[in-house]
């Protein structure tokens, strides 16, 4: 965990026990003013907020005819894209003979324009910092994902009606967790209270401005808000006991194969998850350039464990499905010792078309 | 369809008990509301689990694939005639299954469930005899079933398996005078550069994961076109170039064989209508070969047989 927070400037005040912070001023924000200040911002950082689209939410830059809905439960693809895109070109060559550069690889510019995602819930910020401890860590840097991340201010929206399938605060998170967060915003009705949590969120409300000091009334509404919500969570998952098992013992288990039987092995569960970080490195070639691409992958197909000579070490969907849950829930935390590679945004439980549960692997895991 | 849950549990676990089947493949109901799990029962006392109602929209044929054992499985229309696909395309032999045949009323679309309450998040959907209710934080509605449905099941003629071992409930009447490729005319009717521009925005959203097809009983390739690596079709990012070749690559693929059981839409993470991908083709079958899928045992798919009589010049 140490380090990890680095590059976010640290809380501009005391943490209580309960890792928050303490009498920081709180400010409120009417919503039509929030919105017209962001969209005043929006010319120099590039503003990402949640917009319905006809099926479902998705993050996309505030910009002309672009209207933010704050009133929404979350995005259908997790957030993580912005930061790591799903396909990222990270070098680039020429192919032409003539060229004395012919095959040799540069850089692609880094992009670094300031970025905020406004409206990104506590669970998919937790995520982020869980997926940097693979790309930001003593041993490795990722030059790509740090730079974006460190360009970016996380604006997060509590959760006031967390949903049926929703189960962050069982994973060190919660409705109004402000890990890895530079605002949290409580929404009040036709008010947003925010609070900055780190000097870059300080000077994102700072630059936004026009906020008011927030009263007792706005505060004690906010602590409302915030017990109604945390009632509201649904199922918990339990993972605390496996972390004391042998793995052999969690990987020879007998249920592997019961909850593989549906699995088919797409990658709606790694791709909607804000926490999964594995991908592939593909070159392209286009005329006379060659472009060294990064593509997501997912653990659940058969390619990924493919072999240069053909053997495949994962061949069975049993073996891909298993690797996936050990690595949430069992390798990561043996690790890290920071907790399960899962922010409880319940994206998989909710879209698995096989209804695989993270929730009822985690216990079976935990009861093994 | 709700009532024949029962009798189903019963069956399952008489063949089981009676050594007919080693296996039995059915649906159990999930952890989240409309969202039926396949399960594998392998003793008689675990048949309790099985359910059957309007979410049991995924095919079970995809996991018939490859067995080697004697396997009984439900089957409504779209099932049975899949199953009749695997067996002509030798994916599994005929005396291998028993297929306990159930008719079926369509699947709901979940996704229809939620917008008709607004998006709220559903805590439990119940059905009774085509109402369907809809609880959430706070409200209670009851909907009309037939307003649910997906799309493919409006326009579904095969709602009784086409074959079965042993029925469950009378079969249900048909539905006539329909317009089956009235959304195929549609889509006719477009100029061609605005086809491709709605080609395109359907796959706009698509993230690559590969639910349609792992979730279409047709898709049983050892390995897809997009997974050959050695040599490489299709480039494995977000190109648009490439997903939209895996889309027509994979409806081509389905040609004279899909049986329109809307698996692939229902799967799909971010709500592509993938159907449209493939409904000009089984227009195509029926037009110029009278041919539906998965309707017969005994007579090979049009596009994997000769015939004197093809409607194509060249062909003969």
């Amino acid at each position: 965990m140490k380090g990890l927070r680095s590059m976010r400037t640290g809380p501009t005040t005391a943490m209580t026990s309960s890792g928050r912070a303490r009498s920081m001023k709180e400010q409120v924000f009417s919503k039509s003013d929030w919105l017209k200040r962001l969209r005043a911002l929006a010319g120099s950082t590039r503003i990402y907020v949640p917009v319905k689209e006809p099926e479902f939410h998705v993050f996309r830059i505030l910009g002309e005819g672009v209207e933010p809905d704050f009133d929404y439960r979350n995005t259908r693809l997790s957030p993580k894209a912005i930061i790591y895109p799903s396909s990222e070109r990270l070098f680039e060559c020429s192919l032409d003979e003539k060229d004395p550069a012919c095959n040799i690889f540069k850089d692609v510019d880094k992009d670094r324009t300031p970025l905020a995602i406004v409206g990104i819930r506590p669970c998919d910020a937790h995520g982020f910092g869980i997926v940097q401890r693979n790309f930001d860590n003593p041993e490795y840097k990722d030059p790509w994902w740090v730079s974006r991340f460190e360009s970016c201010t996380l604006i997060g929206l509590g959760c006031s009606s967390p949903g049926s399938t929703c189960f962050c605060s069982s994973v060190g998170g919660g409705p109004f967790s402000e890990k890895l967060l530079d605002v949290l915003l409580w929404d009040l009705g036709d008010q947003f209270m925010a609070r900055a949590v780190t000097q870059k969120g300080e000077t994102f409300l700072a630059q936004a401005g026009g906020g008011a000091e927030a009263d007792q009334v706005a505060k004690k509404k906010a602590e409302e808000v915030e017990k109604s919500a945390a009632k509201r969570l649904g199922r918990t998952i339990s993972a605390d006991r496996i972390r004391g098992k042998k793995i052999n013992d969690l990987f020879n288990a007998d249920f592997w194969e019961d909850v593989a039987f549906g699995c088919i092995n797409c990658g709606t569960c790694t791709y909607l998850c804000p926490t999964c970080w594995c991908f592939d490195i593909q070159d392209e070639v286009f005329g006379k350039t060659g472009d060294r691409i990064r593509n997501w992958d997912s653990c659940m197909f058969p390619l990924f464990t493919l072999h240069g000579s053909g053997h495949n070490p994962r061949d069975k969907k049993v073996q891909r499905l298993r690797q996936r849950f050990m690595h949430k829930l069992k390798y990561y935390q043996d690790k890290y010792n920071a907790g399960v590679q899962c922010s409880g945004c319940g994206r998989c439980v909710q879209h698995c078309p096989v209804n695989i549960d993270i929730r009822e692997v985690a216990d079976r895991m935990n009861n093994v | 369809m709700e009532r024949y849950t029962e009798e189903i549990r019963k069956r399952a676990g008489n063949l089981l008990k009676e050594g007919k089947v080693d296996l039995f493949i059915g649906y159990a109901g999930g952890s989240v509301p409309m969202m039926n799990r396949p399960i594998l029962v392998r003793r008689p006392e675990e048949a309790e689990l099985l359910q059957w109602d309007s979410f049991c929209g995924l095919n079970l044929a995809n996991y018939l694939t490859g067995c080697k054992e004697r396997i009984g499985v439900i089957a409504n229309g779209c099932n049975s005639r899949n199953i009749v696909n695997h067996i002509v395309e030798n994916q599994v032999k005929r005396e291998q299954v028993y297929i306990l045949g159930v008719p079926c009323t369509g699947m709901i679309d979940r996704r229809l469930v939620s917008s008709a309450v607004g998006g709220k998040d559903i805590l439990s959907v119940s059905e009774e005899n085509g109402t369907v209710t809809v609880e959430t934080a706070g409200s209670k509605e009851q909907l009309n079933k037939g307003d649910l449905l997906q799309q493919n099941c409006r326009i579904c003629t095969h709602r009784n398996p086409v074959i079965q071992d042993e029925m469950i409930g009378d079969p249900v009447e048909e539905q006539k005078g329909l317009e089956p490729f009235a959304d195929v005319s549609e889509i006719e009717a477009m100029a061609p550069g605005e086809r491709w521009e709605h080609f395109s925005r359907l796959v706009s959203n698509c993230i690559r994961c590969y639910a349609c097809r792992n979730a279409c009983p047709l898709c049983y390739c050892p390995t897809c076109f997009v997974d050959d690596s050695r040599p490489q079709w299709v480039g494995k990012g977000s190109d648009p170039v490439d997903t939209m070749t895996f889309h027509l690559m994979r409806a081509y693929h389905c040609a004279g064989r899909c049986t329109d059981c809307g698996a692939c839409e229902r799967v799909c993470p971010v709500g592509i209508p993938l159907r449209q991908f493939t409904r000009r083709l089984n227009r195509d079958a029926w037009k110029l070969f009278a041919w539906e899928a998965g309707m017969k045992l005994d007579e090979r798919p049009p596009l994997d047989a000769y015939r004197p009589d093809d409607c194509n010049d060249f062909f003969r």
